[in-house]
């Protein structure tokens, strides 16, 4: 009875980090869809929610909500920029050496919130108090619940926008394939830029939800990047159930491999969990092998 | 016009062999990491060596010599670090070397300090540092098994036979971990469950639900921002009334603000004198030199001052203090440090002796509660 409340206790808190992944994940793939990239400064995407919530609330005394409201309107602007600035002037560019951009950027915007708000870690209020929840013998807080809540709703909002939307059919119709997605008249360019914007705007809001819960600094997004990068990689880089399951999946088995294994192997776990995916199933858990034309 | 620039000649060999023979300023070097992962330990270091080193100018120097300071940032980074100390030694011809902020620098470049037989003076806190004596090497933090001892020795009063221990996976982490486990086991502990978290974990939960399974009467916790406060978070989440301890590691009123001051009520912690300075009683020998710092740090960078920059503090009194009493050469530095006799610092009260490179011992800790969101000194 106590190893199966203590199992409970472990899966709730993985299910919990995992929607966090699992955010982060589908806002990798979102970019990855449209660009062939994988923009390593998404975990700095995740940083700047918090952080420009927080500056919002403590300098600015903004009610919680407009605060989150600008923080992430703030970091879609800064992914719209970045994608101008960076991505687009290269027109012929490989991946590579646009992966190795994403990943100096990601170290100037950290760098640039560390000058402008200081190496202090910072917490944000929780969003309706801390009183702890029970659920089955495990316990939970009420931001738990905003972060399955919002989890949810962003993969519902993700569903209709890809699948029931001209500007979502658009986007997918260049992931599948550029040059006649051109043919029929889609601004490949806009849908780019769009595709950062919205992963800009997904990762800033994974920021601020988990914010009160982990606390935040100018350096939490390393981790939380490459641990949404396991997540997306896990889902085979599509945006939709998969990396969500890769997610959910990841946070789980961390969380009972600290439990169940040692704590200190924590970390191991997640990234030989990885490198199983990308030596087996490199097309991720829940794909079927592609074939490609050549 | 050849006339002229020859009477510029003349005057400006004059203006340089005057300074010359006036008394030459006394060169100090610095090492921190200002920057990087242990920049909150190496700028609030900086700053206070910039501080002190300011005000002693403007008084006129030490015995009529002004202070030079030469002061580099590390970034954390060991190679850099022995670069910097060697232009310390070989460009500036610094007399004493003040840092680096972490143990594994110290232990990097504690072969060429006492190669070249410049005193160094360490911020950081590794008890291999100073264990065993090396000639020339001081250091100014207490020993991590000093903050150890304090917990057990309130634990012990408090009748707790069953300790849990969970502590991060760094250097620091590490270190506590050992001396914990080697400690307990000396004083008749019983430890009962032995977790660790990586720095940038963001919920410690499974760990704490292995601890709570263990019964512990205890718990403690070792680490530095922002791990800890998670940790005081999550046991507040998960129901737990077991008594926490923190480290000297998290100090400071940023952890009760982290941690909130609901879930961090009752937590009692080995606080260096700094964090409680003004409730100390007027007869403590450290309340005027902690105040004193206090007081002019706030006026000069408008925050609180660490307990990290009073690492620093300490490090340039024993220098200065040699210095007054006539040293000048790095040799007769190394003595007066050893010589000085009793200092009240910032971090304590030093007894340095020829057996002794830190000379701190219990009292540089005082044990505090959080109470409300504030401290109380543990009676």
């Amino acid at each position: 009875m106590e190893f199966l409340k203590e199992t409970m206790q472990f899966v709730i808190s993985g299910l919990a980090t995992g929607a966090i992944y699992a955010l982060i994940g589908l806002s990798f793939a979102i970019i990855y869809n449209s660009t062939g990239i994988i923009n390593f400064a998404q975990g700095e995407f995740v940083m700047l929610g918090g952080v420009i919530t927080i500056f919002c609330i403590t300098a600015f005394k903004l009610p919680i909500l407009i605060a989150v409201a600008v923080a992430i309107l703030g970091t879609t602007a800064v992914g719209v920029v970045f994608e101008r600035l960076a991505i687009r002037p290269l027109k012929n560019a490989t991946p590579l050496a646009l992966i190795i951009i994403t990943i100096g950027a990601s170290i100037l915007i950290r760098g640039l919130v560390m000058l402008l708000w200081g190496k202090d870690t910072q917490a944000l209020p929780a969003f309706s108090g801390n009183d702890p929840i029970e659920v089955a013998g495990a316990t939970m807080l009420p931001q738990h619940i905003w972060i399955f809540g919002v989890t949810l709703l962003v993969i519902a909002g993700n569903r209709f926008f890809f699948h029931h939307t001209i500007t979502g059919k658009a986007m997918r119709a260049c992931s599948f394939n550029r040059k006649a997605a051109n043919l029929v008249g889609i601004s490949v360019g806009r849908m780019v830029l769009l595709s950062f914007g919205i992963s800009a705007a997904l990762g800033s809001l994974a920021g601020v939800i988990i914010a009160p819960l982990t606390m935040t600094a100018y350096d939490v997004g390393v981790m939380l990047g490459l641990k949404g990068f396991c997540a997306a990689i896990m889902g085979g880089m599509g945006s939709g159930l998969g990396t969500v399951l890769g997610g959910l999946i990841l946070g789980t088995l961390e969380s009972l491999g600290a439990g169940w294994i040692s704590s200190g192997y924590k970390d191991a776990i997640a990234f030989l969990i990885l490198l199983l995916i990308l030596f087996i199933r490199p097309q991720g858990l829940f794909k079927k092998g592609e074939t490609e034309r050549v | 016009m050849k006339r002229l620039f020859a009477v510029g000649c003349f005057l400006v060999a004059i203006c340089t062999a005057a300074t010359a023979f006036a008394a030459g300023p006394i060169r100090i070097g610095a090492l921190f990491s200002v920057t990087g992962p242990a920049s909150f330990l190496g700028e609030p270091e900086k700053n206070t060596l910039d501080l002190l080193v300011k005000e002693i100018n403007a008084k006129g120097g030490i015995r009529g010599s002004k202070i030079e300071l030469f002061s580099y940032d590390t970034g954390g980074d060991v190679t850099k670090a022995v670069q910097l100390a060697n232009k310390l030694i070989k460009n500036d011809h610094v007399v004493a070397i003040i840092g680096p902020s972490t143990t594994g620098e110290t232990m990097a470049i504690i072969p060429l300090v006492e190669k070249e037989q410049i005193p160094l003076i360490s911020c950081a806190a590794g008890i291999k540092i100073t264990e065993p004596v090396k000639r020339w090497v001081f250091k100014t933090p207490a020993n991590d098994h000093v903050a150890a001892e304090k917990i057990l020795n309130q634990a012990a009063k408090l009748k707790q036979k069953n300790i849990a221990i969970i502590t991060v996976s760094d250097s620091f982490g590490a270190s506590g971990r050992e001396q914990l486990k080697q400690m307990a086991a000396k004083k008749g502990f019983k430890i009962v469950a032995d977790e660790v978290y990586s720095p940038k974990d963001t919920d410690m939960t499974p760990q704490l639900t292995k601890i709570k399974s263990a019964k512990p009467d205890a718990i403690i916790c070792w680490g530095t921002n922002p791990g800890p406060a998670v940790i005081t978070r999550n046991m507040h989440q998960l129901g737990m009334k077991t008594q926490l301890y923190q480290s000297h590691g998290v100090a400071s009123k940023k952890f009760i603000e982290l941690a909130g001051p609901e879930a961090a009520q009752g937590l009692m912690l080995p606080a260096g004198k700094l964090t409680v300075y003004n409730l100390l009683g007027k007869k403590d020998p450290q309340a005027k030199v902690l105040k004193g710092y206090a007081d002019s740090y706030k006026k000069a960078y408008g925050v609180e001052p660490s307990t990290f920059g009073g690492y620093a503090w300490d490090g340039f009194q024993l220098v200065a203090g040699a210095l007054a009493k006539g040293a000048a050469t790095p040799a007769q530095i190394r003595d007066g440090i050893e010589k000085g006799g009793k200092l009240a610092g910032v971090s304590g009260i030093f007894h340095i002796s020829a057996g002794d490179h830190n000379g701190l011992d219990l009292s540089a800790f005082e044990m505090v509660r959080i109470d409300k969101g504030t401290w109380a000194i543990v009676h």
